[in-house]
């Protein structure tokens, strides 16, 4: 059975005034159907624009995407509509993304309406079915954005975005934005949704504790580039690359007891604007050398836990070493 | 402040509520829909025809038959002003209209298309904007004749730029926000997301400006009527009427004062009502 | 038994607006001992901030009121300054850092300019002088003293934190007010910044009052925590209190919506329903419309504060105590 979604040495550069931006650099990996990918990085990894090419809300420079099989590197119009019946996204920002004069029921009948499948009266129905899966009250379908809290209007952008059916969301950060207790309750019910409806989902956060939760696989990215990808357990058990280790010891827990020390980095993010090749941690990480200027190549050191480093032998032995 | 907290409304009735609290808009819309009637109405109001002259009623004073008394001509001073309403309000309502459409129109595509569309439409208003409008005005009234209907016309083209800059700015604000992208997502085809998603939501500041535009170009109507260039005689406008009294105004300044009456009041109507919609529409701007 | 810096007694903040009456501080009461870090846990709308802004009284009034309480600095009660003698105080005794580090610089004035110009307000010293102090404090916050000169756009998000760090402790205060100072900043930054915050005010002996909603960053950085619930302090007492001994239902509820990092269980148990809208004045417990162990008397009156253990103080009818 092949997997679902298929992205193969995918690049998206953009011209800027500055010279050439490397958004995202050579970014591979595969997605089954019904599993969750998450994507963590900071600000300027590239998480958010490698979600939005796949979608083809931006156009891709080079690679490959293969969707069930299918490349869809270039769709043509005709394709790209059929698409996004199968491939949707649930944005960041509850406010902005919907449209403040459309009430609920419209923002969730639009893509259905313009399908044209369905008739208006049907459209309605479906919406109001969905408004029910995502948990929306029957009485808010002609309350408007600004009448309803974060967590609400997130519902909303969910419940579009399931409309047409999708087989793969892209979920560009979506609890970010919203108060904890909040959080929790949309991330059950994006849980709940893939667990009855076998969606996938390429969850993209910066929050490392809640992309454990929801996610099977995890990839991290450092300006534009993949540094590290494992099973989800397998990433925060042994995390391998440095910039990994970093990120993980840098969330504060919730717990006064753990006073583990705390990797620091010094300085800051480099420009991802005409990028030297070779590793871009190097002019922050401890262990870099002369090798770190090559190309990085992606190695497997451990079953199915990939790190494009290339010290990651000497790390993985020092570790079993402490052990 | 948690913006749930607010009593539920539709966003409509909010900006029709909070346009209510001020005083001054709410009085303006009443002037205004007074002064519109007048001008339908105006065959039934006027007492006297405009163009009735009476040579021994010349300069009459204030009487229970003429209530503003007579000009010079022996004319009813309240039929002329009365008439008078509906070839000010046109020069006022119909020169925005043409300036609205065709400065939204250009602001929609220069501002949703970007790129060199964008670069061409601005470079062209540029060039535009730099003809100063009286000059424009005199010069189209001058090749096509004068008449009210030209005088419109002349107004109405000059004034495109404002509400064309204005209408792009908003929407390259707009177009950025990430219900936009959801759009594509949903297939939506770029004229449905330009008419039913881009335009609805940017055109607030669109239509402030039109507003107080209406009175602006009552006062470019009566400027150019004053020169000769509006209306003709014997058809009666504000500025024709203070342009009459030109010559008399040290004996008979009234003559003048009722009609820049009329006209003052009218403008201030309109932008004081501007100013209570933009409140209206963006409350966070007054405080 | 250290002096407190400053006594809150019965807060009551109220906002007018056309659109309605909210109720946002509802009888506030709390100590912070000098060079105490304490954190002040909430929601969005909790309150937090306006206790904050009331301190220090720069609430926007109207529509924010003060309508009762006192708060004793420094041997006088705030409230009854003048706005002279408070203008005094802001920026020297009393020092405050917003969230958004990106709008709280002067853009057309150099960072080293806007460290000086607040030193000079309070101190009458040459400019020299001031210079001096100002590359000093640069130094503290580990930024290089060269870079006096520059301007905030060349600083990127986490170095411009350090500068308003600075710039609120270059006078040396005797209380700083931290309101989210890293939430708006990349994880590994935020552990810079916080490392640092953490050995100035060792070095200092500053007092802080840290507002935030994550519980990771409480139990790095805080001695006691206040949580905030609704306008009120739902529970107080030192971290080890509220992080092992956890009373009210609203914290129980707050640790359970959190992602953990070290736990195998696949579902989040977010708090139901949504905060108190804050126009309405309950006859009873705040909390009592989402509470999971309410009853009937919770409904009905106000719960009063009970002392669970010394220092340890819940607003609970179901804690301890008596009736």
């Amino acid at each position: 059975m092949p997997p679902l979604l298929e992205v193969k040495n995918l690049k998206k550069y953009f011209n800027t005034k500055g010279g050439m931006l490397h958004a995202v650099d050579d970014i591979s990996f595969t997605l089954d159907a019904g599993k969750t990918l998450g994507v963590v990085g900071e600000s300027g990894c590239g998480k958010t624009t490698l979600g939005r090419t796949i979608l083809h809300l931006l156009d891709v420079t080079s690679g490959q995407i293969l969707f069930e099989g299918r490349d869809i590197t270039y769709p043509k119009k005709k394709e790209l509509m059929k698409l996004r019946e199968d491939m949707q996204i649930i944005f960041q920002d509850p406010y902005s993304s919907l449209d403040p004069r459309q009430s609920v029921k419209e923002t969730i009948m639009e893509p259905l309406l313009i399908q044209g499948k369905l008739s208006k009266a049907e459209c309605e129905k479906k919406a109001k079915e969905l408004m029910d899966t995502v948990g929306l009250a029957a009485r808010f379908e002609n309350a408007h954005p600004h009448e309803l809290d974060g967590g609400r209007r997130q519902r909303i952008g969910i419940a579009r975005a399931l409309a047409l059916g999708p087989k793969f969301i892209v979920c560009d950060e979506p609890v970010s934005a919203l108060d904890v207790s909040i959080q929790a309750q949309i991330i059950n019910l994006l849980l709940d949704l893939q667990e009855s409806l076998g969606i996938a989902y390429m969850f993209v956060t910066h929050d490392l504790s809640v992309v454990k939760y929801i996610s099977n696989d995890i990839m991290v990215m450092y300006l534009g580039q993949m540094v590290e990808k494992a099973s989800s357990d397998e990433l925060f058990a042994n995390p391998i690359h440095p910039y990994t280790q970093a990120l993980l010891s840098a969330i504060p827990i919730p717990d006064i007891h753990n006073k583990t020390k705390r990797i620091i980095l010094k300085g800051e993010l480099t420009s991802p604007i005409n990028p030297k090749p070779g590793c871009r941690f190097r002019p922050r990480c401890i262990y870099a050398t002369e090798e770190c200027e090559q190309p990085q190549v992606l190695t497997e050191p451990l079953p199915n836990h990939f790190v494009a480093c290339c010290k990651c032998s000497e790390l993985l032995n020092n570790r079993r070493n402490t052990q | 402040m948690n913006e749930a907290y607010r009593k539920k409304r539709s966003k409509f009735g909010e900006v029709v509520r909070r346009l209510k609290k001020n005083k001054a808009a709410v009085f303006s819309v009443f002037v205004l829909i007074i002064i519109v009637l007048v001008g339908i109405f105006a065959d039934y109001l006027a007492p006297y025809p405009y163009d009735q002259q009476n040579y021994s009623l010349s300069f009459a004073k204030p009487s229970p038959e003429h209530w503003l008394g007579c000009d010079q001509l022996g004319r009813d001073i309240l039929s002329r002003l009365i008439y008078a309403t509906r070839q000010s309000l046109q020069l006022g309502i119909l020169a925005t209209a043409i300036a609205g459409i065709l400065g939204i129109t250009l602001g929609c595509i220069a501002g949703y298309y970007g790129g060199w569309v964008d670069m061409v439409i601005m470079r062209f208003l540029d060039i535009y904007q730099s003809i100063p409008m009286f000059l424009l005005c005199v010069t189209l009234a001058a090749v096509m004749g004068p008449s009210l209907r030209n005088a419109v016309l002349a107004i109405g083209i000059s004034t495109v730029p404002l509400p064309a800059r204005l209408m792009r700015a908003s929407i390259l604000t707009v177009r950025n926000q990430e219900f936009i992208e959801a759009a594509r997502m949903c297939n939506a085809s770029n004229r449905r997301i330009i008419l039913k998603h881009i335009i609805p939501n940017a055109i607030a500041p669109v239509i402030v400006s039109i507003t107080m535009t209406v009175g602006m170009n009552i006062l470019a109507g009566a400027s150019l009527s004053y020169i000769g260039l509006g209306a003709q005689p014997p058809i009666p406008e504000w500025g024709t009427m203070v342009a009459d009294a030109r010559n008399i105004m040290r004996d008979h300044a009234i003559l003048a004062l009722y009609p820049g009456l009329c006209i003052m009041i009218t403008v201030l109507a309109c932008n004081l009502l501007g100013d209570g919609l933009r409140d209206a529409l963006d409350p966070r701007l007054k405080n | 038994m250290p002096d407190n810096v400053l006594e809150i007694r019965d807060l009551v903040v109220e906002y007018h607006t056309d659109d309605a009456h909210i109720y946002a501080v509802n009888g506030v009461s709390l100590n912070v001992k000098k060079g105490e870090t304490i954190g002040l846990v909430g929601e969005t709308g909790a309150g937090k901030t306006t206790i904050a802004k009331s301190i220090l009284r720069i609430l926007q009034s109207p529509p924010a009121k003060i309508c009762s309480g006192s708060i004793m600095f420094d041997g006088a009660d705030l409230m009854k300054l003048s706005e002279k003698e408070m203008q005094h105080i802001r920026g020297n005794k009393i020092a405050m850092i917003f969230q958004d580090p990106m709008t709280a610089l002067n853009p057309i004035e150099t960072v080293g300019f806007q460290i000086e110009e607040a030193i000079r307000l309070h101190n009458k010293i040459s400019r020299v002088e001031a210079v001096r102090r100002a590359c000093e404090m640069l130094e503290m916050v580990g930024i290089p003293a060269e870079r006096y000169k520059e301007y905030p756009h060349q600083f990127s998000g986490g170095m411009k934190q350090r500068v308003v760090i600075a710039m609120a402790l270059a006078c040396k205060p005797m209380l700083l007010l931290a309101d989210e100072p890293t939430t708006a900043l990349d994880v590994t930054i935020q552990a810079q910044v916080l490392e640092m915050m953490n050995d100035l005010k060792t070095k200092l002996n500053t007092s802080v009052i840290l507002i935030t909603h994550d519980l990771g960053v409480v139990a790095n950085m805080c001695d006691s925590v206040a949580v905030v619930y609704a306008g009120e302090i739902v529970e107080y007492g030192t971290a080890e209190d509220i992080f092992d001994r956890t009373a009210h239902p609203y914290t129980v509820g707050l640790f359970n919506s959190l992602p953990r990092l070290n736990t195998t269980e696949r579902r989040l148990k977010p708090i139901k329903g949504l905060m108190l809208d804050p126009t309405i004045k309950p006859p009873g417990c705040r909390f009592s419309d989402r509470c999971p162990e309410a009853t009937e008397k919770c409904c009905k009156q106000p719960p009063p504060d009970v002392e669970v253990s010394p220092g340890h103080i819940v607003k609970c009818w179901l804690r301890g105590g008596s009736n």
